[in-house]
C-alpha cells in the first residue's frame, strides 16, 4: 500500500448514519426518468433548434418544468401514502460505466430528501420561468435564455435524483455550466463574462474535492453508489471518513459559496435577475447543503469533518451578513444575505442528526422567501430602468405596491418575524446550535441580529423614505406575468412554516437522515425564542434609526467611513486575498514557465541544432577547391594508413 | 481464407492517394474524391467492427504472411479492443478533416490533389500502424507516417512551416532511431532464442534478461514519448500546430500522436512488463509534470493553435499516467481518453481554424465579442472547449475520471497532483473563450461570418459523438476493457483491492 | 639481379611523381607526375612478378596501363576544355568545386 494509505481501526457500526436501501420503482414512479427528461428535451430543442424556435421557445421552456413539477407532485403524494421504510425508490436507467471492478449505474433515487428538492426545483423553477417570460420580454435572445434555464433545471434534477456520487457529479458540474452560461448571458459586457469565468473556476476548485472524494470511494469501496458507500462506511476507518467528509465539504463550499470559496457569488449577480433568484438563491447554491445532508452516513462517522462543516457555516453566516450590511447594490446585498442563510443551513447540517431536518427546512423556506425577494428586486429594477443602486430608490412602495407587499412578506420571513416561515426554520437552527455548543448558538444569534439590520436597511432604502429616483426614471408596477409568481412565492414565505407542524418534516426525513436527536437546552425553548425575537428587534431598531424615513440617505455612498465598513464593502478582502495568493503568483508562474519553455527547453533543442550546424559550417571549410590540398590530404591519409598497418604488424 | 478486412481498409486510402496523385490536377475533383474514399473506408471499418469483432476475443481480423524470412519479419495484421478503437478514431476523423479542409489545399506549395493524396496516404498508414502485430512492420509504418505529415506541414502550412516541418521530422527521426536500435536488439534476442521473429505474439513469450529488457524498453519508450509528446520532448508540437493547417494539426495531434501512447500500451507494456514496472515511478512523475506543465503553458499562450497544442501536452500526460499506473480503470480510461481526446481536440482545432481563417489572425488578443455576430461558431467553440476541460456529460470526462480514479488506487499523491490539472483546464479554455467570443466587440474586428453548411456538417458529427459517448461510454468501454485486462495480465501487477468489499446487487 | 634495386627505383619515381602532383600547378605537369606514379607502381608490380615467378603482377601492370590510357584520354580532354575556356592550365584556377 502506498504511504498515504488511510488505515486504522474500523469504526463500531453502532454509531453509523442511515444506509440507503431503496426498493425498485413501480407504478407512477417508473416515470421518474421523465421528470429529468422533460426539461432536458426542452433545453435540447431550444438550443439546437436555434432561431426557428424563437416564437414559441419561452412557452416550451415554461411547459417543461411545469410538467416535471406536476409529475413530481403526483409521486410525492404517492410517497406520502407509503410506509416509512418504503419511501426510497430507485430506478436504474442504464450502465454508465463498467470498467474492471468499478461499475456506475445511471440511476435515479426518489426518497423523502430528493422529493422535497425536486418539488422545490421544479416548483420555484416553474414560477421563475413564468416570471422570466415578462422579465426577458425585450431581450432578443429570450429563447436561448429559456434553453439555458431548462438546461439548469435538468442538471439540478440530476444532481438531487442521482443515486451515485459520480452521477451527482454530472449534475454538479452541469449546474455549474448552466450557472456559467446564465451569469454570462449578457456576454457582451466584460464584467458579466469575467464573473461567469470566475464562478466556473472557483466552482472547479470545489469540484476538485468532489472528484477526489469519488476517487477515494472507488479506492475504498470499489463503488461510488449511495447504496454501496453507505453500506461500507461503518467498516472503514475514521481517517477515511474524515478525509471523505472534508473533501465533500470542499465541494459544498464551492457550490454553496461558503468561505473560503465564497468570492464568486457576489460577482454572479451580473446575470439576469431571474437567474440570481433561481440559481444563486433558491436552488443551486443550496446543493452543498444537500450534499452534506445526503452524505450523513459519512459525516456521522467523522466528527472532525462535522466540526469543520459547522465552522464553515458559522464563519460564512457572519461574513455574508457583514457583507450584506455594506452593499448599496440591492442584488449584492441579497447575495450576501444568501451566503449568510446558507451558512445557517451548513451550520445545522454540521450539527448532525439534531440539525439535518432543520437545515433542509430552512433550505425550503429560504428557497421561497429568497426567490421572492430576488424576483422582487428584479421587479424593482424593471421599474427603474435596471438601476441596482438602492441609493437611487426610495419610496417605491406606492409606485409598485404588489412588489412592495410581496417583498415585505419575504422580508418578514427572512428576519424571522413570528409566524412567518423563516421564523420557524431559523429558530430551530439557533436552538439546535445552542444545544450543541453555546459558541455556535451565540454566533447564530448574532447572525440573526445582523440579518434583521441589513434586511431592514434594504427594505427602508428601497420602499420608504424620500424619492431619490433618477430624472428619467418613471417607476411602474410590473406586468401580471411577473407579479403572479411574486404573489405565489410570498404566500409560500408566509405559510412555509407549516412543514414543521407536528414535526412533520423531521419525521418525513427520518428514512434518509435518521431520527432527530434532541439536546437539552440550558433554558426553556420559549425563553430562547424570546431572546431571538429580541435580537431581531434590536437589529430592526438600529436599522430604523439610521435608515428610517426621517433620515436622509446620501445619493452616493459616503467615502469617509470606518475601516470595518470599508472591509465589508470590499467583501472582507476575499478577492484581494485570492488575487494576492493565487492569481498574481499564478500569472508570474505562467509567465516564467513560458519563458522556461521557450528559452530553456526549446532553447536547448535549438542550441543543439545550432551546434551541429556550426560544426558542419566549420568543417566544410576544409573543402578549399585546390586539387593539391586534396592530394596532400590523400597523401596524409595514405601515410596514416601505412603507419597504422605497420604499427599493428610490428607490435 | 477469411476476407482481409484490415489490409483492405488500410489499402483503400493508399490506392485513393495514388489515384489522386495520378488524376488531373483539379480543385473540383480532389476533395470530393478524397471524401468519398475516406467515407468508404469508414463504412468498411464500421462493418468490420460491428460484424466481425468479438470484444472478448483477443486479437482478431488477423492476417499473417511471411515477409522477410531471414529477419523473421511478417506482414501480420490484427486488432484487439485497443487497436480497433484507434483504427476507428482514424477512420472517423479523416472524412471530417477532409470536409473541414475543403479549400485548405488550394494555397500550398503543391497542388490540391497532393494535399488530399497525402491525407489519404496518412490515413492508410495510420490504420496500418494501429493494426500491425509485427514489430518490424510496425516500425516501418511508424516511420513511413512521417513522410505524409512532413509534406503536409511543409507544403501547406503558414509562416515558419519549413522550420516546423524540419523540427518535427528531426524529433521524430531521433525517436525513431532509438526505436530502431531496440528493434535490432529484439532481433538479436529472438535469434538467440531459437530463431528470429518479429511477431508480437511470439516476442512476448521470449525470455529476456532484466538489463536487456530495460534497455530495449527505453528505446521504445523514448520514441513513443517524443511522439506522444511528453515533457520535456514536447517543443516540436506547438511549432508544428502553429504552422500547419487546422486539418493537418488534427491529423497530427488526434491520430499520429496516439501512435505514441498506443505503442506504450502495445509494446512497452506488452513486450517489457518487468521494465515497465521498473520505470513506472519515473514515468508517473513525468506524466504528472506534463499534465501541470502543459496546462500552465497553455494559460500563458496568446496563439490559439499553440494553446491547443499545449493542452494536448497536458492531456497526453493524463493518458500516459493512466497507462503506467497498471489498474484496469487507468488503462481503459487511457485508451478511451485517446479516442475522446482525438475527438475533442479535433473539434477545437477545426473550430479555431475556421475562426482564424475568417480574420487571418490566430492571436487571442486580436479577437473579442465574436459571439455577437457568429453565435453558431461560438456555440461549437464552447462545446469543444468544454469537452477539452472534461465537463461531465461530455465524453472526455469519463476517460479523465477513470484515469484519475485508476491513479488514485495506485498513488494518492499522483492523483491529487494531477487533479489540479482540471482547474487549470477550466482556466485555459474559459480564458480563451472569454477573450475571443465574449466581452465587447473589438472595434478593429470586422463582423464575423457565421459557420456555413459545410463547416457545420464537419463539426456536428464530432460534437454528436462527444455528447453521446459522454452518456454511453460503455459502447467503447465494452470493447476496450477486455483488451486492457489482457495487457495488464501480461504486466502482472496486482490491482489494489478496495479496502471494504461492498456486496453487489443490493439494488433490487 | 636484385629486386631491391628495382623497388628502390620504383619508390624514388613514385616519390618524385607524388611531389610533382603536390607542388606543381600546371595541369599538364601534374598529369605527367600522375603518370610517373602509375609507372612507378607498374615497375614494382613487374619486379614482384619476376621475384615471385608469378604472372599476377604483370597482369596488374597491363591493367594499370589500360586504365592510365583511358585516364589520359579523359583527363587531357578536360584539361584542354578548361584551357580553352580560361586560357590557363593552372590547377589552382579551377577551384570552383568547394564549400
Amino acid at each position: 500500500m502506498s504511504p498515504l494509505a488511510l488505515s486504522g481501526t474500523p469504526l463500531a457500526s453502532g454509531e453509523a448514519g442511515v444506509p440507503v436501501v431503496p426498493t425498485a420503482v413501480d407504478g407512477v414512479f417508473s416515470l421518474l426518468w421523465l421528470v429529468v427528461a422533460l426539461p432536458a428535451l426542452g433545453a435540447l430543442v431550444l438550443l439546437v433548434g436555434g432561431r426557428r424556435t424563437d416564437r414559441w421557445g419561452h412557452l416550451l421552456g415554461c411547459a417543461m418544468p411545469i410538467g416535471s413539477f406536476l409529475l413530481a407532485l403526483v409521486m410525492f403524494v404517492q410517497l406520502l401514502g407509503r410506509d416509512h421504510e418504503d419511501r426510497q425508490v430507485a430506478q436504474t436507467l442504464w450502465t454508465w460505466l463498467d470498467v474492471g471492478d468499478y461499475t456506475v449505474q445511471m440511476g435515479l433515487l426518489f426518497d423523502p430528501l430528493s422529493a422535497l428538492f425536486v418539488l422545490l426545483i421544479t416548483g420555484v423553477g416553474s414560477l421563475i420561468h413564468i416570471y422570466s417570460v415578462g422579465y426577458m420580454a425585450h431581450d432578443d435572445r429570450r429563447r436561448r435564455f429559456f434553453g439555458y434555464l431548462n438546461l439548469f433545471v435538468t442538471a439540478m434534477l440530476v444532481l438531487v435524483l442521482a443515486d451515485d456520487y459520480l452521477a451527482v457529479f454530472l449534475g454538479w458540474e452541469g449546474v455549474g455550466l448552466a450557472s456559467y452560461l446564465l451569469i454570462g448571458f449578457w456576454a457582451h459586457k466584460d464584467s458579466a463574462a469575467t464573473a461567469a469565468n470566475k464562478a466556473f473556476v472557483v466552482n472547479r476548485v470545489g469540484d476538485l474535492g468532489m472528484s477526489l472524494a469519488v476517487m477515494l470511494m472507488v479506492a475504498t469501496f470499489g463503488t461510488s453508489s449511495f447504496v454501496g458507500v453507505s453500506a461500507g462506511m461503518p467498516e472503514t476507518s475514521e481517517a477515511v471518513a474524515t478525509v471523505l467528509g472534508l473533501l465533500l465539504l470542499l465541494a459544498a463550499c464551492g457550490k454553496s459559496a461558503q468561505v473560503p470559496l465564497q468570492s464568486w457569488l457576489l460577482d454572479a449577480m451580473e446575470g439576469p435577475t431571474p437567474v440570481s433568484a433561481l440559481i444563486h438563491a433558491a436552488t443551486m447554491v443550496t446543493a452543498g447543503v444537500y450534499l452534506v445532508v445526503r452524505s450523513n452516513f459519512v459525516y456521522e462517522l467523522a466528527p472532525v469533518a462535522q466540526t469543520a462543516v459547522v465552522i464553515v457555516g458559522l464563519v460564512t453566516l457572519l461574513v455574508g451578513a457583514v457583507i450584506g450590511c455594506a452593499k448599496d447594490d440591492i442584488k449584492k446585498a441579497l447575495a450576501g444575505s444568501t451566503m449568510s442563510q446558507i451558512g445557517y443551513m451548513m451550520l445545522a447540517a454540521g450539527i448532525g442528526p439534531a440539525g439535518y431536518a432543520f437545515a433542509i427546512f430552512h433550505l425550503l423556506t429560504h428557497g421561497f422567501f429568497k426567490a421572492n425577494m430576488f424576483l422582487g428586486a428584479g421587479s424593482v429594477m424593471h421599474a427603474t430602468n435596471d438601476d441596482v443602486d438602492m441609493r437611487h430608490y426610495g419610496a417605491l412602495r406606492k409606485a409598485a405596491p404588489i412588489t412592495f407587499a410581496t417583498f415585505a412578506f419575504g422580508y418578514l420571513a427572512i428576519i424571522g418575524f413570528p409566524g412567518f416561515s423563516g421564523f420557524f426554520s431559523k429558530d430551530h437552527i439557533i436552538e439546535a446550535a445552542f444545544g450543541e455548543n453555546w459558541v455556535y448558538g451565540v454566533g447564530a444569534l448574532l447572525g440573526a441580529g445582523i440579518t434583521a439590520f441589513y434586511m431592514t436597511r434594504v427594505m427602508l432604502m428601497t420602499f420608504f423614505g424620500e424619492r431619490r429616483w433618477r430624472p428619467d426614471v418613471h417607476p411602474h408596477e410590473s406586468p401580471a406575468v411577473m407579479t403572479t409568481p411574486l404573489v405565489v412565492l410570498a404566500a409560500g414565505s408566509l405559510v412555509g412554516g407549516v412543514l414543521i407542524l407536528g414535526d412533520w418534516i423531521v419525521e418525513w426525513l427520518e428514512p434518509v437522515v435518521g431520527p432527530e436527536e434532541h439536546h437539552e437546552l440550558f433554558v426553556p425553548a420559549i425563553v430562547l425564542t424570546g431572546l431571538i425575537v429580541l435580537t431581531v428587534l434590536a437589529g430592526v431598531a438600529v436599522a430604523w434609526s439610521r435608515y428610517g424615513p426621517s433620515q436622509t440617505i446620501a445619493d452616493t455612498a459616503p467615502t469617509r467611513v470606518s475601516a470595518a465598513t470599508r472591509a465589508a464593502r470590499a467583501d472582507l478582502y476575499g478577492d484581494a486575498l485570492n488575487e494576492a495568493v493565487f492569481m498574481r503568483p499564478g500569472q508570474k508562474l505562467t509567465a516564467a514557465l513560458v519563458y522556461v519553455d521557450d528559452v530553456l527547453i526549446d532553447g536547448t533543442v535549438n542550441a543543439l541544432a545550432a551546434l551541429v550546424g556550426g560544426t558542419s559550417g566549420t568543417a566544410r571549410r576544409l573543402q578549399t577547391g585546390f586539387v593539391r590540398s586534396y592530394a596532400l590530404t590523400m597523401l596524409g591519409g595514405a601515410l596514416l594508413a601505412i603507419a597504422a598497418t605497420l604499427a599493428v604488424t610490428l607490435s | 481464407m477469411s476476407f482481409p478486412w484490415l489490409s483492405v481498409i488500410a489499402a483503400l486510402p493508399l490506392i485513393g492517394a495514388v489515384a489522386l496523385a495520378l488524376a488531373p490536377r483539379s480543385r473540383r475533383i480532389a476533395a470530393p474524391l478524397a471524401l468519398a474514399v475516406s467515407v468508404l473506408a469508414l463504412a468498411l471499418g464500421l462493418v468490420a467492427a460491428l460484424t466481425q469483432f468479438d470484444p472478448g476475443g483477443g486479437f482478431q481480423l488477423t492476417e499473417q504472411h511471411v515477409w522477410i524470412a531471414s529477419l523473421g519479419a511478417y506482414y501480420a495484421m490484427g486488432v484487439d479492443g485497443i487497436g480497433l478503437t484507434l483504427v476507428l478514431l482514424t477512420l472517423v476523423l479523416t472524412p471530417i478533416v477532409i470536409l473541414a479542409s475543403w479549400h485548405d489545399g488550394d494555397e500550398g506549395r503543391w497542388s490540391t490533389n497532393a494535399f488530399f493524396a497525402w491525407i489519404l496516404a496518412l490515413e492508410g498508414l495510420a490504420v496500418g500502424v494501429f493494426a500491425a502485430t509485427d514489430v518490424f512492420l510496425f516500425y516501418v509504418l511508424f516511420e513511413a507516417t512521417l513522410v505524409p505529415i512532413y509534406f503536409l506541414i511543409g507544403g501547406f502550412g503558414g509562416a515558419r512551416r519549413n522550420y516546423a516541418a524540419v523540427k518535427f521530422l528531426l524529433f521524430s527521426l531521433l525517436g525513431g532511431l532509438l526505436m530502431l536500435a531496440s528493434v535490432v536488439g529484439l532481433y538479436v534476442v529472438a535469434a538467440d532464442n531459437g530463431g528470429p521473429t518479429y511477431l508480437l505474439s511470439e516476442l512476448s513469450q521470449l525470455p529476456m534478461d532484466e538489463t536487456t529488457g530495460r534497455w530495449l524498453f527505453l528505446g521504445f519508450f523514448i520514441a513513443f514519448a517524443v511522439k506522444a509528446p511528453m515533457f520535456p520532448v514536447h517543443t516540436w508540437l506547438p511549432d508544428a500546430a502553429q504552422a500547419a493547417t487546422p486539418g493537418t494539426s488534427v491529423l497530427l495531434v488526434s491520430i499520429l500522436d496516439k501512435i505514441g501512447t498506443f505503442g506504450m500500451i502495445r509494446f512497452c507494456l506488452g513486450l517489457f512488463p518487468e521494465a515497465s514496472q521498473w520505470a513506472s515511478p519515473v514515468i508517473i512523475v513525468l506524466a504528472v509534470v506534463s499534465v501541470l506543465y502543459g496546462a500552465l503553458l497553455a494559460i500563458g499562450q496568446d496563439d490559439m493553435r499553440r494553446l491547443i497544442a499545449y493542452t494536448s501536452v497536458s492531456h497526453f500526460g493524463f493518458i500516459v499516467l493512466g497507462i503506467f499506473v497498471f489498474t484496469s480503470q487507468g488503462g481503459s480510461g487511457s485508451t478511451l481518453y485517446m479516442f475522446n481526446h482525438g475527438m475533442s481536440t479535433a473539434a477545437l482545432f477545426l473550430v479555431t481554424g475556421m475562426l482564424i481563417h475568417r480574420h487571418g489572425s490566430a492571436r487571442i488578443s486580436d479577437y473579442g465579442g465574436v459571439q455577437r455576430s457568429a453565435p453558431v461558431l461560438a456555440g461549437f467553440f464552447l462545446v469543444a472547449g468544454l469537452s477539452s476541460l472534461s465537463l461531465p456529460g461530455l465524453s472526455p470526462f469519463v476517460s479523465e475520471f477513470l484515469v484519475l480514479a485508476g491513479t488514485f488506487r495506485r498513488s494518492e499523491v499522483a492523483a491529487v497532483a494531477a487533479v489540479l490539472g482540471i482547474v487549470l483546464a477550466a482556466l485555459y479554455i474559459l480564458l480563451m473563450y472569454k477573450r475571443t467570443m465574449n466581452g465587447p466587440v473589438r472595434d478593429s474586428l470586422p463582423a464575423t461570418r457565421d459557420l456555413g453548411t459545410r463547416e457545420r456538417l464537419a463539426l456536428a458529427p464530432l460534437i454528436a459523438v462527444i455528447v453521446v459517448l459522454g452518456f454511453f461510454p460503455q459502447v467503447l468501454l465494452d470493447v476496450i476493457d477486455p483488451a486492457v485486462g489482457a495487457t495488464l495480465d501480461v504486466v502482472g501487477v496486482e490491482q489494489p483491492a478496495p479496502d471494504v468489499m461492498v456486496s453487489e446487487g443490493s439494488l433490487p | 639481379m636484385n629486386t631491391e634495386h628495382y623497388l628502390t627505383l620504383s619508390a624514388l619515381l613514385f616519390t618524385i611523381g607524388a611531389t610533382g602532383v603536390l607542388v606543381r600547378r600546371n595541369a599538364i605537369v601534374v598529369f605527367m607526375s600522375v603518370e610517373l606514379m602509375l609507372n612507378a607502381t607498374n615497375l614494382a608490380f613487374v619486379s614482384f612478378s619476376r621475384a615471385h615467378g608469378q604472372l599476377d603482377g604483370q597482369v596488374a601492370a597491363f591493367f594499370v596501363m589500360v586504365v592510365a590510357a583511358a585516364e589520359v584520354v579523359v583527363g587531357l580532354a578536360i584539361i584542354v576544355a578548361i584551357f580553352r575556356s580560361r586560357r590557363s592550365a593552372s590547377v589552382d584556377d579551377a577551384s570552383l568545386l568547394k564549400y
